[in-house]
């Protein structure tokens, strides 16, 4: 690796163009997807254009022999269920691949379970197992706070945290890590274990969607999986997102999606019931208004 | 007097950056590849003690540079080995080995002639390092 160094600086590379790196690093793909693929999360979006412009600039300054350190990658995505922590931690996957900052780009998503055992010597082997499945990626950590326990002193939590940190600060090159989960609860997490914040170089916030936006999301999951609103199920939808919004358990996009899934069953059964003949492809895909209406939302009750 | 065993035993000793490309063209290939050490290096000695399981669903080598580190911090003075498993019907076995660690000092082999019926020479090679019992054999 140092021999490499040192070739590529006896090479006179004396300017650099940042647009035909940025064309050829295909980051521009990725970065419009980023922005036609998801709705909304406009603070997201601008911090990881700032972050990939830093890291196009990072490889720049490299280039021209400029050596700086290799950047700490490891971040931390908080924000409420369903607003869009996974998909977005894909898309970093590939980004940071595509920047070559990661050698293969493959994303491992785990939880406490994976990484915790359950009895003494049980978590070591099981924790780096995992690590070692995500070198050359990115690792995930979901609800990264309940590997901290502090009401059990005897929990292996810790020991799970304490290889973690030592992989995150000893293999930089080979893996990045990204803890997610809900704000308030990262913020203790973090508070408890100061070693993660400062090995953490990015905290991005994941607002939660507005109304507008959860109907707009509404309408390309419908769109994707080939059915369709009309006006009025679309607006039946929209006094639905008002109404389940305010109750307890909202988890954005997912509680969406959930509620699509079960207003496709309503219309199913609508449409074998009134079936008396051949019905047409039309008809099979429309969701109308009363599929949405007869949820226990609009009773009173709580769609799960 | 230097061990040559597996692949590339007579190229000089690999730097970490070089075995993880071995390693990465292995795991490339779709083989296992995993960690072995022994304090035996008799010829005839196969089966080494292996470090951890084979790795199968690593993509990426630096999983394996890094067990190796691990694994000399503990056997830094024994011989270690990787060794890629090819399970494709057809191959079912090793298509790659080559020794990434060794003692600093190797005393080498003795051989020893027996003469038996005829005149005959029957010949056989102990390592010197052998003498001692296992664990003990270098420093």
């Amino acid at each position: 690796m140092e021999n490499e160094g040192q070739e590529k600086d006896s090479e006179i590379v004396t300017e650099v163009n940042l647009k035909e790196d940025f064309q050829a690093s295909g980051v521009a793909d990725i970065l419009s997807e980023l922005d036609n693929s998801l709705i909304g999360l406009t603070p997201v979006k601008t911090r990881i254009k700032e972050t990939a412009s830093l890291l196009l600039v990072d490889k720049a300054r490299e280039k021209l022999g400029l050596v700086n350190e290799s950047p700490t990658l490891h971040m931390s995505f908080s924000g409420n269920p369903g607003t869009g922590k996974t998909t977005v931690a894909l898309k970093m996957a590939n980004l940071l691949f595509r920047l070559g900052y990661v050698r293969k780009g493959h994303l491992v998503t785990v939880t406490r379970d994976d990484l915790v055992g359950q009895y003494i010597g049980h978590t070591a082997p099981k924790t780096k197992e995992v690590l070692k499945k995500a070198m050359g990626g990115v690792l995930f950590i979901d609800e990264a706070y309940y590997l901290y326990r502090p009401e059990n002193e005897r929990d292996y939590g810790q020991e799970a945290i304490e290889i973690l940190l030592q992989v995150m600060e000893n293999n930089r090159d080979d893996l990045v890590v990204i803890l997610a989960g809900y704000k308030d609860k990262m913020d203790k997490f973090f508070e408890s274990n100061p070693g993660f914040r400062s090995r953490i170089a990015h905290h991005i916030d994941f607002p939660d969607y507005s109304n507008n936006e959860l109907l707009e999301i509404a309408e390309v999951m419908v769109a994707s999986m080939n059915y369709q609103f009309n006006e009025e199920s679309k607006k039946a939808m929209a006094e639905y997102i008002k109404i389940r919004k305010k109750q307890p358990h909202f988890a954005n996009a997912r509680s969406i999606r959930n509620a699509i899934d079960r207003a496709r069953l309503r219309q199913a059964n609508r449409v074998f019931n009134n079936s008396k003949g051949p019905i047409g492809a039309s008809f099979l895909s429309q969701i109308e208004d009363i599929d949405i209406r007869q949820s226990r939302v609009f009773s009173g009750g709580i769609d799960k | 007097m230097r061990v040559t065993q597996g692949t590339f035993s007579f190229l000089p000793d690999f730097t970490d950056q070089q075995i993880h490309e071995q390693v990465q063209y292995c795991i490339d290939n779709g083989w296992a590849v995993s960690i072995e050490y022994t304090d035996d290096p008799h010829p005839r000695n196969t089966y080494w003690e292996m470090w951890g399981h084979p790795m199968f669903d690593n993509p990426d080598a630096a999983a394996v540079v890094y067990e190796l580190n691990e694994c000399r911090k503990i056997y830094g003075s024994y011989y270690i080995r990787i060794i890629a498993f090819d399970s494709s019907p057809g191959w079912e076995s090793i298509r790659l080995s080559f020794i990434v660690n060794r003692p600093s000092e190797e005393p080498g082999f003795k051989l020893s002639r027996t003469e038996v019926k005829g005149r005959n020479i029957q010949y056989s090679i102990t390592p010197y390092s052998s003498d001692n019992p296992q664990g003990s054999r270098y420093k």
